[in-house]
């Protein structure tokens, strides 16, 4: 990689944070971890990128988003390319997105993966009330109002908030 | 043993694709059709977690048969040859230019989907729909744990992608048959019948056509015959559980997979498809 490239994949990266989540509008497609990978070919840039769930209905709005705020800062030809391996996974959240969204109400995935075995009736994961701090939460429903949200409720505050479930 | 032969050959399916377009189709249409089915809850779930859960479930497996098609439609396209005069669909609807993953959704006929029996049956009352589901579920997590292993990368990419979504509807309506198997009279009243109902459709999943089996030859398929006795052990274990009577051998209907399908798919074909059929490649 030549320098040049170096600093233009930096430059893209520094734009793409401000392309949000238009569920999730304090996370930007970085800090949810979608961004795969930026490759800089000849003639155009290649944006590599990864839905979190198979049927996640933002992700079409988020490549088109990606595509227009590339075009607003310059760059003219682009090229959006979906891989599905390796798998999304919340590991790729960043540390700062985590802050992001438990300031904005939901609380952040717990940074162990505890979900995705099929074990029965296990007890419910210990989840942080985002509003109050208290771990005096229980689970209202395994899924939310977004296909990679559950919903609790603090049993300390009383509010009921969404929990950006492990993937 | 003639007339079955004869049946056979005056079949409108054609063999419009190669086994691994087939095989893809076959993977596609199984979770467009149950997504659709599952879909038909939303509005109308007994409490509102319940609603959004099975329609969350209907998202992640239309999700998954987008990616079956996506990838069916580049392979079709990449075996046509140009200006061959090699037509995606035999009555002639949605020919020409590309295959795209849209056409092969909502342009085919009923002979031609691919889907097993199970899935296109009502969707019945909750119970006969959770019970559907932990059966689909139960094969699906099987099924996949198999396919990442696929010599077929992008089955193998969509299969590791798909199955964690799996695991989490095969815990969940695993929860639901002990619930309501192991609840009130009428709950457990109403999973014996869905049993009764849906049991005989079960044995389809395990029965490979003729494209799966030449899948499993190629390194793309995964040999069905060695699921059947862990789906068997799971069902045993959470009827158990359940309090559920596990049953009988019993007849097996057969068909859906060569496009011999029950009378309900061509109702929700009709249904799905309207709109495309009416006003040909509108798009919003």
């Amino acid at each position: 990689m030549t320098a040049t490239t170096a600093i233009s994949v930096e430059k893209i990266k520094a734009i793409l944070h401000e392309v949000m989540d238009p569920e999730v509008p304090v996370l930007s497609v970085i800090d949810l971890g979608i961004i795969r990978d930026i490759i800089i070919h000849d003639n155009e840039t290649e944006i590599i990128i990864t839905p979190t769930y198979s049927g996640c209905p933002a992700m079409d709005v988020i490549s088109m988003n990606i595509r227009m705020t590339l075009l607003s800062h310059g760059f003219n030809s682009i090229k959006i390319t979906t891989i599905l391996s390796p798998a999304w996974t919340t590991d790729w959240m960043s540390e700062e997105g985590k802050q992001k969204l438990k300031e904005y109400g939901i609380a952040p995935p717990n940074p162990k993966q505890q979900v995705c075995h099929t074990d029965l009736f296990t007890r419910d994961e210990a989840i942080q009330c985002p509003h109050c701090n208290s771990y005096h939460t229980h689970r209202v429903s395994e899924f939310g109002s977004t296909a990679c949200k559950a919903l609790y409720q603090c049993d300390d505050c009383k509010e009921p908030f969404d929990y950006f479930k492990c993937h | 043993m003639e007339k079955n032969v004869q049946i056979k050959e005056s079949s409108k399916v054609p063999p419009l694709e190669g086994f691994r377009e087939a095989y893809i189709l076959h993977l596609a249409d199984n979770v467009l059709i149950l997504g659709q089915r599952n879909a038909e809850w939303c509005g109308h779930g007994p409490v509102l977690e319940q609603d959004i859960a099975i329609t969350n479930i209907s998202l992640d497996l239309i999700g998954q048969a987008r990616n079956f098609y996506q990838y069916a439609a580049q392979l079709i396209n990449e075996f046509q040859i140009p200006g061959s005069s090699k037509a995606p669909s035999p009555d002639g609807e949605g020919v020409g230019g590309e295959v795209t993953e849209d056409k092969l959704a909502y342009l085919r006929g009923e002979r031609e989907f691919k889907n097993c029996l199970l899935v296109e049956l009502p969707k019945g009352d909750w119970a006969q729909t959770i019970l559907r589901q932990f059966f689909f579920s139960a094969y699906q997590y099987l099924l996949y744990s198999e396919l990442i292993n696929s010599k077929d990368s992008q089955v193998a990419a969509i299969a590791e992608k798909s199955l964690k979504e799996v695991t989490y509807h095969l815990r969940w309506s695993s929860e639901w048959v002990i619930r309501l198997g192991d609840g009130t009279d009428e709950s457990r009243e109403r999973m014996w019948n869905a049993i009764e109902k849906l049991w005989m459709y079960t044995g389809e999943l395990f029965q490979s056509a003729p494209y799966e089996l030449q899948s499993v030859k190629d390194g793309m398929g995964t040999d069905l015959s060695l699921l059947k006795n862990k789906w068997e052990e799971k069902v045993k274990e959470i009827f158990a559980e359940a309090n559920l009577p596990y049953p009988e051998k019993r007849y097996q209907q057969l068909g859906g997979k060569e496009g011999k399908h029950t009378e309900h798919l061509g109702y929700i074909l009709a249904e799905m498809q309207y709109m495309q059929r009416v006003y040909p490649n509108s798009e919003w």
